[in-house]
């Protein structure tokens, strides 16, 4: 059998996957990043995209989407704590900014100004989205299902 | 039949005031089983993260100190993360979680606390703190049943923003915490800067590798676990606000149940008062023709 390493993803309103996986596939900082059993102790960042895990037995991977998050490798455990929004700086100053402007004007709640930031995270989300799907899709035809 | 048309009315309105206590407590009932369920989902992560925090916080691999987990003395300005329910009829809920709020303030103040900002999640508490005249910073309000991070991270960012500029000393989240379906405590706790006993002993200090470094990476970590806190807390508020509805409004039905009891009571006797009057009436009508 395979060398394994547990792998967990979980967001913070749920947890998402965990079992055993011969290899991860993660959307790095700086590129794809693929973790098989006994990697390095690592902690990053990850960019939205998708999570591709080679399940013992499945002949094809399991494919999660994350929209961003940490990474924490250690070398029998592979952690990922998924973000459930698409997060960026400007983005949560954004939010930030909102909140207080809701209290400033603590009556009728009116439309948000974070349009633009907003606006731009839902087409990062969007395209990662997009490409899970691609890889779905390209997966099922390599197999020749129907 | 002095009365009886009042009575029965009565009747009639607490009734129906009995059909709506009961039905809120039924969909109280089935809600409070889903934000359980919430509250138990949202547990593993809160738990990984704060295992990494805390191996985190005592690995030494850098020098580098997050503010988070630096004690600030004295504390002058402090911040504080209300969190309530957005609609009442939930007993004394928030009653008990604003009056023990109330009472930390007072006591911060006693204790040399000059400034205090308050960020409001829920209606409830931002309208007593503007009754108050609290300085409210941030607020979310309208949650709606189902809490998501994604509408927290604001208020949150609010309070860590003044923190990082050093224009607050601490942060502490004042909240009701789900014990069981009968009882829910009020507690305020603090959240900033984090302490050795919230984070729990580190388990292994592994020698990570940092990407891009250590500094941006336990910013992000630590900023996640705040927010995880605050995420824990709504939802188990949220379980709280359900369970205390459906008593309450169990009690509400009982009560009605009682009352209209009573007002049968009544309105049969006067009903019987009545007739044996017009028989009396009657009876004494023959006699005399």
């Amino acid at each position: 059998m395979a060398m394994t390493v547990h792998v967990d993803i979980v967001s913070a309103e749920e947890q998402v996957f965990s079992g055993l996986a011969e290899l991860v596939v993660l959307p790095g900082e700086s590129g794809e990043l693929g973790v098989l059993p006994g990697h390095a102790p690592l902690l990053t960042r990850i960019r939205p995209g998708a999570v591709r895990i080679k399940v013992p037995d499945h002949d094809e991977p399991e494919i999660i989407f994350v929209a961003g998050g940490l990474l924490e490798v250690q070398p029998g455990l592979v952690t990922v704590l998924a973000d459930t929004a698409i997060r960026g700086r400007d983005l949560d100053e954004a939010r930030a900014m909102e909140a207080k402007r809701r209290a400033e004007e603590a009556l009728a709640s009116q439309k948000a100004q974070i349009d633009y930031a907003r606006a731009q995270a839902e087409l990062i989300e969007a395209v990662a989205q997009l490409q899970t799907i691609e890889q779905i899709k390209r997966m099922k035809n390599r197999v020749g299902g129907p | 039949m002095a009365g009886s048309k009042e009575i029965r009315g009565k009747i009639k309105s607490v009734q129906n005031t009995r059909k709506i206590t009961k039905a809120m407590e039924m969909v109280a009932a089935s809600k409070m089983r889903k934000a359980q369920e919430r509250m138990r989902t949202a547990r593993p992560y809160a738990e990984k993260i704060r295992r990494l925090a805390a191996n985190l916080s005592h690995a030494n691999v850098t020098e580098f100190r997050h503010p988070f987990l630096i004690q600030k003395e004295p504390v002058k300005r402090v911040g504080l993360i209300l969190v309530t329910t957005d609609k009442g009829l939930c007993g004394g809920l928030n009653t008990n979680i604003l009056r023990h709020t109330v009472n930390t303030m007072k006591s911060w103040e006693d204790g040399g606390v000059e400034d205090i900002r308050v960020v409001a999640i829920g209606n409830k508490g931002l309208g007593f703190m503007q009754r108050i005249k609290a300085n409210v910073v941030a607020q979310r309000t309208q949650l709606g049943d189902v809490p998501h991070l994604d509408q927290l991270i604001g208020p949150v960012r609010v309070l860590l923003d003044a923190y990082n500029a050093g224009e607050i000393d601490a942060v502490h989240l004042a909240y009701t915490r789900f014990i069981n379906t009968m009882k829910q405590e009020p507690v305020v706790e603090q959240l900033l800067p984090l302490t050795g006993e919230r984070l729990g002993a580190p388990e292994h200090a592994w020698d990570y590798l940092y990407e891009p470094d250590p500094q941006t990476v336990i910013e992000e970590l630590l900023v996640r676990y705040i927010e995880a806190i605050v995420y824990q807390a709504v939802a188990e508020n949220m379980a709280s606000e359900q369970s205390a509805r459906m008593v309450a409004m169990k009690a509400a039905s009982d009560n009605a149940g009682n009352v209209i009891k009573e007002l049968q009571l009544v309105y049969n006797k006067s009903r019987q008062a009545a007739i044996t009057k017009e028989l009396a009436e009657i009876v004494s009508g023959a006699a005399a023709v």
